[in-house]
């Protein structure tokens, strides 16, 4: 990026709420159904239908705005936003306007180890439209999708970087998934992420030309459609092209943004007080109530494990990434201990086996903290070694049996016993008295080889620790 | 054969076999043809109206408090499998497959609905002459209107084609046709009665209400009408279990306000002798005459087309073509469709009458970036205004009598080609509307040509019960017992 300007970017995250019917009629919001199979009379914009406020998606946005740090607001004003599109029932959609469910706010985040914090504008709550898909000469609409309640989360126009932008969105993810309010799902369109971008020559106040950026499902593609955005508007004032107030698509496959060439109509909503609804008014107790069923915030339990857990700044990152995992770790410490080994264990073997196995989510948590624990402990009692260790969870990942069966039917466990090392330490070196006298006169490498033969001899099963006391004992007399 | 009885006492009949429900709704039914060919009043008899008498003859609805008492009820509500038009184009073959939430009530109650009558389009007018299907026309003189939006349930219960009717009242479409009807019309306090299912006009100003030949009667089919719905949001539990459908209020120490502004429009001479010589009665029975000011009456018309025109708008925005109703492409030029905006122009402009669209371009007008501050905010403003009016006059009294209407019914056609004239009709129904509040209107006589006077009667909030209470006094005091035939 050039040095010459500075970037300004805020984003608008919409979240779709995961409630069980609809904002604003009885109609269900499962995805699995075929078209237009969730659709009431309400959804649909019959004449005579009325809408009703979905008290868990009320809920589920209070939530949310306690996890943003905003300020809820006690009474929010639902509105019609209008305007004609064939997905859209009513010809107005149901938002927050003048007053939304929340202002202000803030998320906190780390990037390259530098603590960031991005505020926030506002969120609001709202309806989605339904799907349009266009076929030349007609077009089919389905609108399972109408009426599924949104909550829109604005920033302020302060982010510097497609970076940050980029760590911003994976925070409000993360926090909005930790919260379960949200499974947070780009691809499928459950956390959809609108990007204005501008830039101004370094240190000029007044902001540039702001383009915006629709069209961008996943994380990395809200890096890349940003850079790429960026050094097309540098482009344009170093040729002294003029940039466009627009909206333009961010085509991932070729790395562009494209203009939506649409007729570019200075749309006035006629935002108006939604006449159907009245207020909404949230009661302290509400709000007290709602704080009390709020996790830990996945950046303040990050610093936890970096400062109190002394662990490593990316395996933190990495643990907290998921309130699922995050809490299996924690629960298996609290089990046996060691934060660091269980942190070893969870960041290698456990996550390399979860990201193989297609069946494996988080929701679905593949292994219990008992099971993981026990192998644990057997590890850090030295029963079975690492490596033996790796191979027993991969079993109970296959069988779903715990630890102690597999060590058992496999004969795995770790021989400590000195005097059935002893015996096979002498039986070695007995059978190698030429290696011994050559390692007495100084032959060091050949230590390696003693070791190697008694674990041998027991079929692995020697604890290494113990042999390889005995073995030093043993050659020094 | 309801002129005569009331509707409790047929039904009590029908409950205890001494009348017949499938006799009773035949008749109506076939009585109905010569005379609605005349009113245009009716615009669809229910097909399984029949079957249903048969069924409340089965003795399946002996529970019921209108077990077997037929009604008519106003095109803009829901009757699953009954069309449902409000009288427009764009909705001219739909058929919901829902039954709005205060029909169902009637029906549980044992009602038999024998069909949808004529209106205003979308509930747009005070004369019926802008619906799609042909004006409707007053029963007592057929070159009058019956007034509107509800014109077609008043001249039917006027002309005895029913007993009672359904309406809706956004700023008088009860009250003013009730009026030039001569039959008595309610519209409760907004909230009371759920707008589930039916078609929206102007969102914080429709209500549902009833039409009957006796106080008794509209208030019987309202109560059963009052219900907590959880399907509309503006629905409320009211504080009254009941309407006292029976009950007369003593009227003596009653305080009866009497607006300044009212009387001081420009009054029909014989309208407001009978509005006067009303009060005086009062006076003699006891009542305390109280002289009530409000002083934003005059406001209230340009409020209220406002705020309805703004909120009609936007309600009216669903009848796009795409999913039901009217989708007519045509061209008087046979151009070829251009966009989607043309396919929205084409069907919206083929499927509106004119004033329907006069007022959605003057609702999307003050609405409108640039517009909106100075009318639709400015008009919220002074609504609130005119309800506070309306609290400080009720410190001072019970209830506020009045007319309906500056004059008796107008002429067909008289007022067809002057929008503003015919909007200043509602100036004395507009306000209680713009405050919510309880209001109804009661035959008081008739003109000299004989065209029937009417008299407002406009409660405090949630005081419908006692307003009906007061009606019934009135209603015996007035002793009104003149018949239309048509």
């Amino acid at each position: 990026m050039s040095s010459e300007y500075d970037v300004v970017i805020g984003l608008e995250i919409h979240a779709q709420l995961a409630t069980q019917s609809k904002c604003f009629s009885a109609a269900s919001t499962d995805f699995g159904l075929g078209h237009n199979e969730n659709v009431s009379a309400v959804c649909a914009g019959m004449p005579g239908t009325l809408p009703v406020l979905n008290e868990q998606a009320v809920e589920l946005s209070l939530k949310t705005a306690l996890v943003l740090n905003c300020d809820v607001q006690k009474t929010s004003v639902f509105a019609r936003k209008q305007y004609f599109y064939p997905d859209m029932p009513k010809g107005y959609q149901i938002s927050q306007y003048e007053r939304p469910i929340a202002l202000n706010g803030y998320v906190d985040f780390y990037l390259d180890g530098e603590k960031n914090r991005v505020q926030l504008e506002r969120a609001h709550m709202e309806e989605d439209a339904g799907k349009s898909t266009h076929f030349g000469e007609y077009t089919l609409i389905n609108l399972n999708r109408a009426g599924i309640p949104l909550l829109e989360i604005v920033s302020r126009p302060e982010i510097k970087s497609a970076k940050q932008a980029a760590a911003y969105a994976r925070t409000v993810r993360q926090a909005l998934r930790y919260a379960e309010v949200c499974d947070g799902n780009l691809e499928e369109g459950s956390l959809r992420c609108d990007c204005n971008v501008s830039i101004k020559p370094k240190g000029q106040v007044e902001l540039g030309t702001k383009v915006e950026l629709k069209n961008i499902n996943s994380f990395r593609f809200i890096e890349k459609a940003l850079d790429y955005e960026i050094q097309r508007q540098i482009q344009c004032k170093m040729i002294g092209e003029p940039i466009v107030q627009e909206t333009r698509l961010y085509d991932s496959v070729k790395n562009k943004t494209f203009s939506m060439r649409m007729k570019e109509e200075a749309n006035d909503y006629r935002y108006f007080p939604e006449p159907d609804l009245l207020p909404l008014v949230l009661q302290q107790e509400d709000i007290e109530r709602i704080k009390k069923t709020l996790p830990e915030h996945p950046t303040r339990r990050y610093e936890r494990f970096v400062e109190e857990l002394k662990l490593k700044p990316e395996d933190s990152e990495l643990l907290t990434s998921e309130k699922a995992l995050a809490d299996f770790f924690e629960d298996v410490v609290a089990k046996i201990g060691n934060s660091q080994l269980v942190c070893n264990w969870v960041t290698g073997e456990f996550l390399r086996l979860f990201n193989d196995d297609e069946s494996a989510t988080w929701r679905n948590f593949p292994m219990s903290v008992s099971a993981f624990s026990e192998l644990l402990e057997q590890v850090s009692n030295k029963t079975i070694s690492a490596n033996q260790a790796k191979e027993v969870l991969e079993d109970m990942w296959k069988t779903g049996q715990s630890a102690s069966k597999i060590i058992k039917d496999k004969g795995l466990e770790q021989i400590t016993d000195d005097s059935q090392i002893e015996k096979l330490v002498e039986k070695v070196l007995s059978e190698n008295q030429d290696k011994v006298s050559e390692y007495q006169s100084g032959k060091d490498k050949l230590y390696g080889f003693f070791v190697g033969q008694v674990m041998k001899a027991s079929k692995g099963q020697a604890s290494p620790e113990v042999v390889n006391r005995l073995l030093k004992e043993r050659l020094k007399k | 054969m309801f002129k005569k009885q009331s509707v409790s006492a047929y039904s009590k009949k029908v409950r205890a076999r001494e009348a017949s429900a499938e006799k009773t709704v035949t008749q109506l039914i076939d009585g109905q043809r010569e005379p609605n060919k005349k009113l245009n009043a009716i615009l669809e008899i229910n097909e399984r109206a029949l079957q249903r008498a048969k069924e409340v003859d089965e003795g399946r609805f002996d529970k019921g408090r209108l077990t077997g008492v037929p009604i008519l009820v106003k095109d803009n509500f829901c009757v699953a499998g009954q069309s449902a038009t409000a009288a427009s184009r764009i909705l001219e073959n739909f058929k919901p497959p829902y039954t709005a939430h205060c029909i169902q009530r009637l029906e549980d109650e044992g009602a038999i609905i024998i069909g949808k009558t004529n209106m205003d389009e979308f509930a747009m007018g005070s004369s019926n002459e802008n619906s799609f299907f042909g004006p409707c026309r007053n029963p007592w003189n057929l070159d009058y209107v019956p007034g509107g939006s509800s014109g077609g349930s008043a001249a039917a219960v006027a002309a005895g084609l029913a007993p009672i009717s359904v309406g809706s009242d956004t700023g008088g479409s009860i009250r003013q046709p009730a009026s030039f009807c001569g039959v008595v019309g309610i519209k409760p306090t907004y909230g009371a009665v759920s707008r589930y299912g039916m078609i929206a006009f102007a969102s914080s100003l429709d209500q549902a209400g009833t039409f009957g030949r006796s106080v008794a009667d509209a208030a019987l089919a309202l109560e059963v009408m009052i219900d907590h719905d959880t399907r509309d949001a503006t629905n409320v539990r009211t504080p009254f279990a009941t309407l006292s459908t029976n009950k007369s209020l003593p009227l003596k120490g009653v305080r009866v306000g009497v607006v300044k502004e009212y009387m001081a429009a420009d009054l029909n001479k014989e309208l407001r002798e009978a509005i006067e010589g009303n009060i005086e009665t009062l006076k003699q029975q006891g009542c305390e005459i109280v002289d009530v000011s409000l002083p934003h009456t005059d406001y209230a018309i340009p409020v209220y087309y406002l705020v309805a025109a703004s909120e009609a708008s936007s309600n009216l925005s669903r009848y796009d073509g795409v999913r039901y109703g009217l989708r007519d492409l045509s061209s008087p030029t046979d151009e070829p469709l251009q966009d989607l905006n043309d396919f929205y122009k084409r069907t919206r402009s083929h499927g509106f009458g004119d004033e329907v669209k006069r007022r959605i371009l003057l609702g999307t007008f003050s609405l409108s970036a640039g517009y909106f501050d100075a009318f639709y905010a400015k008009a919220c403003q002074v609504r609130r205004l005119i309800s506070d009016d309306f609290k400080n006059a009720y410190e001072k009294c019970d209830f506020i009598v009045g007319p309906v209407s500056t004059a008796p019914a107008f002429k067909m056609g008289e007022k067809k080609d002057d929008p503003i004239s015919m909007y200043y009709n509602d100036i004395l129904t507009t306000p209680a509307s713009l405050a919510g509040l309880p209001s109804m209107s009661l035959p008081l006589g008739l003109s000299s040509e004989r065209l029937p006077l009417g008299l407002q009667v406009i409660a405090p909030p949630f005081h419908d019960d006692k307003m009906v209470m007061f009606a019934n006094a009135l209603e015996e005091l007035i002793g009104f017992t003149e018949v239309c035939n048509v």
